[in-house]
Formats: C-alpha cells, structure tokens, sequence
C-alpha cells in the first residue's frame, strides 16, 4: 500500500515538472512577448515607444535571454516561493492572484455542492423511475441544460433580472463593499451575491451529472444482487440506496481530480459574464497581455492541482473500493 | 399425506413491453409438502424462474403477478395468498427471507463487492430478528459454518470477490437461510459451478433440509440433479406445467410427449457408442409468437394436426398424484362440443 502511495506521488512530482515546461512553452508560442504587447497597446492610444525603451524593457524582464534561461531562473524562484512579477500590473504575481483564489474557491464550492445536491437525488429518482413522466421532464431540462451555453443563460437571467425585477446581478460584491477592507458586513454581501453565479456555473454540471448519475444507477439496478438483497425482505428503497446507489457513485470518486482545477480557474467567460472577481478572467487577460509570470503561474497552479486532484481520487477510490484494496496486496 | 405449506394454483405472470405481452407463467399449478424437494425442470425460457420469482413478488418490471393464488400456509394453520399482496408491503417483505429464501443462480454477481459478506449476512438477519449487532455477528459466522465455509470467523469479514465460486454459492445459501425460512427456493444453484462443486452444493442444500425439516423448491434444467434431489417434479414448457408426479414415476413411466423427450435427450454411459444424443426437434419459440393450441404442438413427434394445434389441452389426472396436460390422456373440455 505504501509503495503504491509513493510510487503515484513521484509520478506526480514527474508529471508537475512536466506540466510546467510545457505550460511555459506554450506560452511563449504565440509571435512576439509581452513588450510587444505593450507597445502595441499604447500605440493604439497614441503614444510611442522607442527602440531603445522596448530593449531596455525586453532586459529588465530577461525576455532577451534564450526559453531556456527563462524557465530555468523563472523555476528557481518559483522553488523558493516567488513567482515572479506581474509585467502588466507591476504587481507581484501572488498580491494580483491574492483575494481572487479564495473568492473564485468559494464560488466554485458553491457551485459544486449545488450541482450534486441537486444532480444526485434527481439522478436517482429518474434511474428508479425509468421513462415515468417527471423522468422524461427532467430528461428534457437535462438535455436543455447541456444544450444551453453557460454564459447565454447567465446573460439571460441578467437581462431578466434587470428589466422585471430591477436587479443589478454581477459581481460578488455590492458597490460600497468592492474595495472595502474584509468585514461581517462585506462577508454577508458576498453570501447574498453568491446564490446566482453558483446556480448558473452549476447548471451544465448538473444536468451532466444527471445523465451520468441515472445512466450509471440504470446499469447497476440490472445486476443480480439488487435481486438478491429484495429477496432477503429488504425495503425497496433501502435495496436502492444502499447497494446500487453504493456502486453508481463509485465512479464520481475518480472525476475529483477533474473538479479541483475547476474549483480554482472557474468557468471563465462566465465569470467574465457575470464579471465576477475570480481567477479565470484574470488568466485570459494575462494571456491576452501576453503577461507570462501571472500567465504562467495560474496556468502552473491548474496542473499541479489537476494531479492533487488525480491523487486525491486515486486514495479516495482505495478507500472506498474494497476491490481496488484487494488488487493491491496481490 | 400433509397439507401442502405452498400451494400454486393457475399463477399467471405476463410481462408487458411495449412490444407487446410475454406469457413467462401461464397457468402453472404444483404443491410443496413439508420436508419435501420439488424439482421444476424445463429448457431455458420455459418459465421456470419466473415462476420462482413470482412466489416472491419480486419480478422485474414489467413483469406482474396477472392471476392465479400463491398460498402460504404458516406455522399456526392460516393461510396467505402472496398473489393478492401488494408486493411492497411489509407483510411481504417479512416473507421474503423470513418464510422463503432464495438462492440464485450467479453467485459471483449476487453479492454486492462494496460490502463485506458479514455485512450482508447481518443485514438478513437483522431485518428479520430483533437482535444486537454482535448477536447478528454471531449468528453470521454460525450460519457461514452451517454451510460449510472453513474458518467462518475470518471469512465474515471477507468480500465476496475474494472467495471462490462454490464458497460465494455456500454464502448465498446461508444468506437465504438467515432467518431461518421453512421453504427454500434453489434457482438452478449449481449452473454457474463446475461440477465436483455442484456435487457439493447439492449434498450441502440436502444436509440442511434434512436438518431443519426444510421443503425445498429446486428450479433446474438438469434431469440428474432432479433424479437425485427431487421427489415430486413439475416439468413446465412455455409457462404451463405439463407433467407433474413423484420422481420414480416421472423417470420410469413419463406420459407427456415433451418429458419423454427431455429423458431421451440425458446422455447415458449405456449409450450405444457412437450413436448420436438424442435432442428435441426445433426450439422454443419466440416469446412473441406463442404457438396456438398446445404449446409444444411444433416440436411434438405425436401431435395430431385439427386438434394440437387448436385446443389447449387441459390436466389429466393419471392416479393420486401423477397429472398430465395432453390431449393423448383424456379428451380436451374445449373440444368436447
């Protein structure tokens, strides 16, 4: 078992490095730098930038130095826990990053307990109820719910919520919070903002999971020990949950390692959307700016969470799958 | 002889898809006695398991219960039909179980792998007995030693996935005796084993009935294992039960067309050698496309054309216990205009 555990972390440890070689090369792909971009941008608004400004700018970022020498300096800060400056905001990465992580984790939480909380039950129900009438309805507001464009329905519920009920929806937070220091009152405005960005991220994901959750019951409720356990004399709806219920949920254990980098970027154009404070616009700018230390350590931040997360579920399925711990002592 | 302690009288299961309707059990009548073994032997499709699974209530959807009584008699003398109650019903789920167990016929898929087969085992036992949980522990390993599983009180805390085929066979049948039922209902429980195992499960199921005084439902396809364990047999073809008696008679003297052939068609070391086995012409028809008449008119080596085909035929009793449902035994009531 331990072996097990310490051979999936060093693979991880090999997979992080690789991820970030190659997230710091695709970065790098797209013609031209961030100095570029720079002087592109204010010469859009009229003013110029010298040859001579470009390089000393191109000097002071090491953007003259070879890729290599770039990663290389760029990993051995990040080693020592700076990340770097942000080239567009002259900020250090972390400080730009800063409030954005949690508020974008607290966010996409919400979202994804929404999204099981309702998923789950209905998926179940439907699976018991096969092609029962509120079967086929949430069959119908499942496939509407895929089909429909995550941003679409947030524009929609914003355009609904502004014009019936006078609403202002966006943001996480009111005017007078926005740059208002953490309070009680700060965090109750961000508790009432929170219902509608998670139920609207939660909605592709839920009728997803609905279809997921019932094709999987649908599966199980075939098998012979469902017979089995309803022959020994137990409740129907005891025989449901405790068995098959038991096996359909297995499977969600391994798309954990899928959730964390999405509970940590969010969806980013509804977030943009809904201009929410949260880390996914901030990445898209970063890569429109070309701005490669924030760019990268957001980028950076998704792998290694996206292999915390396969960990996470390859421990959590040993757990709970008694057959994956049989395999192990073979 | 004693009453019957189960009785089934014209038990009629449909089930309906969309399709339309499949007769899995179109009439089928047959008594259990009380320590007795009734063997129901009939090809694959015939009904066999839905009619098992009928006395339980716990057909598949869109399987259902259409007619017919399914009487249980209990220990005080009363008498329960199970056909008339709602099968959700508590009531019904204290039989299942508590009255009749069940052993199915895959073992390796009848127990779930997500718990322990102490888990499972418990759980029988504490639904249908007011116990503790370290009395229903205790129970569990009696039980696993009762059939026979060596070093029960390690095994209880094994899963199923980790015990062979016979042992996983052995759990299921103490998990059908959790509760200690007076009928057992065996689903072809020696099909998925190899056959030293068979040999084993049989002995295994006799000791106990012997023990405890159980009458045993033995549902199969296998003449041998009817020849050794049954003593009344019920052959059913298509839904219906069309010979019914003691073993002896059933092997030595069989009257229906269909059982002659199902004997003729048991390889036998006194075979001429190189002679070919015997089969039964033609196979079972489609669910949908029942046959009119007597349902095995087609495959029958005697049927007489104007009248198999058109009149279903009705039981024939031959003497006190040996029934037959042929039109070569006794005149057809709808023919007899």
């Amino acid at each position: 078992m331990l072996a097990y555990i310490l051979r999936r972390l060093w693979l991880g440890l090999v997979t992080v490095v690789a991820i970030s070689i190659v997230s710091f090369v695709i970065i790098q792909l797209p013609p031209g730098d961030f100095v570029d971009a720079y002087i592109s941008n204010l010469s859009a608004s009229g003013s110029m930038v010298s040859q001579q400004e470009a390089q000393s700018l191109r000097q002071q970022y090491g953007l003259d130095r070879p890729v290599w020498v770039q990663y290389g300096k760029w990993m051995t800060k990040v080693i020592q826990g700076d990340f770097g400056m942000s080239m567009e905001w002259g900020r250090p990465v972390t400080e730009v990053i800063g409030d954005r992580l949690w508020l974008t984790i607290v966010v996409s939480i919400a979202a994804i307990i929404l999204t099981w909380g309702i998923a789950l039950p209905i998926g179940i129900f439907s699976a018991v109820r096969q092609y029962s009438i509120p079967d086929y309805a949430f069959t119908f507001v499942g496939f509407a719910g895929l089909a429909v464009p995550n941003f679409l329905l947030a524009l929609i519920i914003m355009y609904f919520g502004f014009t019936l009920f006078d609403l202002k929806i966006g943001g996480l937070f009111s005017a007078e919070y926005q740059l208002a220091p953490w309070s009680y009152g700060k965090v109750g405005d961000l508790i009432a903002h929170l219902p509608l960005p998670a139920l609207v991220l939660s909605l592709a994901g839920t009728a997803q999971l609905i279809r997921i959750m019932r094709a999987n019951l649908l599966d199980e409720l075939r098998r012979p020990y469902v017979t089995t356990a309803r022959a020994r004399g137990l409740a129907e709806w005891r025989v449901v949950l405790k068995y098959p219920v038991r096996a359909a949920l297995n499977p969600f254990a391994s798309t954990i390692g899928y959730l964390l980098p999405f509970v940590v970027s969010g969806s980013i154009v509804v977030s943009l959307v809904l201009s929410l404070p949260t880390v996914g616009p901030l990445l898209l700018r970063a890569l429109i700016a070309q701005d490669m230390f924030l760019a990268g350590t957001i980028v950076l931040l998704l792998g290694v969470l996206t292999v915390i997360g396969t960990f996470l579920s390859d421990l959590i399925l040993m757990w709970i799958d008694p057959r994956i711990r049989a395999g192990m002592h073979e | 002889m004693a009453d019957p302690i189960l009785s089934v009288r014209d038990l009629v299961t449909y089930f309906r898809p969309e399709e339309g309707v499949v007769r899995a059990v179109d009439g089928a009548s047959f008594d259990l006695y009380p320590g007795g073994t009734l063997g129901i032997v009939g090809e694959s499709g015939c009904g066999k398991s839905v009619t098992a699974r009928s006395i339980l209530r716990i057909v598949d959807r869109p399987g259902e219960v259409e007619s017919g009584e399914i009487l249980l008699r209990r220990d005080d003398g009363g008498i329960v039909d199970l056909a008339k109650i709602d099968p959700r019903r508590r009531e019904m789920r204290a039989i299942r179980g508590g009255d009749i167990g069940y052993v199915f016929q895959e073992p390796m898929s009848s127990l779930s792998a997500f718990y322990t087969i102490g888990n499972q085992l418990m759980e029988a036992v504490r639904l249908h007995r007011a116990v503790t949980t370290k009395e229903a522990r205790q129970r569990a390993v009696e039980l696993l030693q009762l059939v026979g599983i060596p070093r029960p009180e390690q095994r209880v805390d094994a899963y199923s996935f980790e015990l062979s085929g016979g042992l996983r066979q052995r759990v299921m049948i103490a998990l059908a005796l959790a509760a200690e039922p007076r009928i057992l209902i065996a689903d072809e429980p020696t099909t998925a084993l190899d056959v030293t195992t068979q040999a084993q499960i049989l002995d295994l199921i006799r000791r106990i009935q012997d023990e405890r005084r159980l009458a045993v439902i033995l549902i199969t396809h296998d003449m041998g294992v009817i020849a050794e364990m049954a003593d009344t047999v019920a052959v059913m073809y298509l839904g219906k039960v069309v010979e019914s008696g003691p073993v002896d008679a059933i092997f030595h003297a069989p009257r229906h067309p269909y059982t002659q052939a199902l004997l003729r068609s048991i390889p036998s070391v006194l075979a001429e050698p190189r002679s070919r086995l015997a089969t039964i012409a033609g196979s079972i028809p489609h669910p949908y496309a029942r046959p009119e008449g007597c349902p095995f008119h087609p495959r029958c080596a005697r049927s007489i054309a104007g009248v198999c085909d058109r009149t279903v035929p009705v039981v024939t009793k031959l003497d006190e216990r040996h029934e037959v449902r042929c039109v070569l035994y006794g005149r057809p009531a709808e023919a007899a205009e």
